[in-house]
């Protein structure tokens, strides 16, 4: 299942090193064409610097530690990733968030966040704190072991929001991304779900999707690729899912390694650059939302986190200090890797923002 | 002088074409455009018409972005080959048909 690929870390890879990826954001293409700087573009539209709309949503990275090694994974995950949140870590989340009524939604990301040891008495404590609970959880983290198999269950006693990775509706395209046999094992995976009462229409109990393009290319309408995913996944496999959110792999860790060795790194970020929308450029995920790594220091989104691009200097950086006004007075930090949130439609941990 | 008839990098020149004509540019373009949108027909399946008959008009650069364009949509691989299954049956087709009218002037010519 892709568990013996290592992480870019694992294989000391130049790429692993989140200032080398910045290098290569910034510098020339082959042909010489330097893409102007992402910051530029928001000042032509009078949003630079850009600030935030107010923090409704705490995403939280509970860890690296993953049981997949999906080649696009941002996060540089993997089995053989140790990194994850302490539960001191968690109780500090808690008591910021106590302090903080208007973060309505915590959205609980990692590597496999489930795996955390820690996890599901984070998840008790966080309902009980009366806050939106979402999961982003792969599917096959489920059938991984015997002490998963329970964790639909789990989900729907704490009316946790499920929001997994299924990149096509076809093993071929899904496994090629995610590893041999995920498809599979996705398909039992959202089975169990739908039987617990996940993403059957009209059921309270949310169940997403989310879609990521398998290659060097971009998602096209989030509404149309929907009705498709929902089609071929009920005539072949009789699945329910409410919503589809579709988001462009940014150009980082491990879809930046797959860029450049396939070639496409050029084009890809031409691509991109060329899509640049104001509209979605308005509306990116940054705005309403503030990350915390595993070790507690908070970033922007959960990709500045992976880049090693902190808070604004003057902001709390971590979250033992937090303090939402504080936080919303900062200023975003921003790179050329934010042209992925802005093309076209745009995208975010919620899909497309340009509705 | 270029090497080649055909360079990839023109393909996202395409819009220069309105330089040397800027009223025809735009027209064909808004058309263009307008033609592409979810209407009837899906936005995918016009994306797999598209890709078909690039293959029938044997245009390098409407392959290079309609096949793009099928993978963005959601196509899968299948439908994409049977698409251009499409193409070739109707263009062998049309060759093949065109044997009746050979055959009708064999009959006409001999005895
Ligand atoms: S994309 Fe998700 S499931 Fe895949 S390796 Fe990364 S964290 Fe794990
Ligand atoms: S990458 Fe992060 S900081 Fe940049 S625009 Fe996207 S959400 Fe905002």
């Amino acid at each position: 299942m892709g568990s013996t690929v290592k992480s870019l870390k694992g294989q000391q890879h130049e790429l692993a090193n989140s200032s080398f990826q910045l290098t290569v954001l910034q510098a020339p293409t082959q042909h010489g064409t330097q893409f102007p700087a992402f910051a530029r573009r928001l000042q032509e539209h009078d949003l630079f610097p850009l600030k935030p709309t107010g923090t409704t949503i705490l995403q939280v990275n509970m860890g690296k530690m993953c049981n997949q090694t999906c080649k696009h994974c941002h996060v540089d995950a993997g089995p053989d990733r140790k990194e994850i949140m302490t539960r001191d870590t968690m109780q500090l989340c808690l008591d910021a968030l106590q302090h903080s009524p208007d973060i309505t939604t915590v959205d609980l990301t990692g590597g496999a966040p489930e795996m955390n040891p820690d996890f599901r008495w984070f998840v008790e404590e966080l309902s009980r704190l009366g806050r939106q609970v979402i999961v982003r959880c792969n599917l096959t983290i489920i059938l991984a072991n015997k002490k998963y198999h329970d964790l639909p269950a789990f989900f729907r006693q704490h009316g946790v929001h499920v929001v997994s990775s299924l990149p096509y509706f076809q093993a071929s395209r899904t496994d090629a991304q995610r590893g041999d046999g995920v498809f599979e094992k996705s398909i039992k995976a959202l089975q169990l779900l739908n039987a617990e009462g996940y993403g059957l229409e009209g059921s309270h109990l949310q169940l997403d999707l989310v879609y990521n393009p398998s290659g060097a290319f971009l998602p096209s309408a989030q509404a149309s690729l929907e009705a498709e995913f929902k089609r071929r996944l009920r005539s072949g496999y009789n699945i329910s899912f409410h919503n589809l959110f579709c988001i462009t792999n940014l150009p980082i860790s491990r879809f930046l390694d797959y860029l450049v060795q396939s070639g496409n790194y050029d084009a890809y970020m031409e691509k991109l650059v060329n899509a640049f929308n104001p509209v979605a450029a308005a509306g990116v995920m940054c705005r309403n939302t503030v990350s915390v790594g595993w070790d507690g220091s908070l970033y922007d989104c959960d990709f500045n986190q992976m880049l090693e691009l902190e808070v604004a200097l003057g902001s709390p950086r971590h979250i033992r200090d937090f303090d939402a006004a504080a936080l919303d007075a900062r200023s975003i930090v921003l790179n050329q890797h934010c042209y992925g949130c802005t093309a076209g439609a745009g995208s975010s941990c919620g899909g497309e923002t340009v509705k | 002088m270029e090497k080649t008839y055909y360079n990839p990098a023109d393909l996202s020149k395409f819009g220069n074409i309105s330089e040397l004509q800027p009223e025809m540019g735009r027209k064909f373009f808004d058309y263009y455009g307008e033609v592409f949108k979810e209407g009837a027909l899906t936005a995918r399946e016009k994306a797999l018409i598209a890709l078909a008959v690039s293959h029938a008009v044997q245009c390098p650069y409407c392959i290079d972005a309609y096949s793009t364009d099928c993978l963005e949509k959601g196509a899968d691989e299948n439908q994409m080959m049977e698409a251009v299954h499409v193409a070739a049956a109707i263009k062998g087709g049309a060759a093949l048909v065109h044997g009746v009218q050979m055959m009708n002037k064999i009959k006409e010519l001999t005895m």
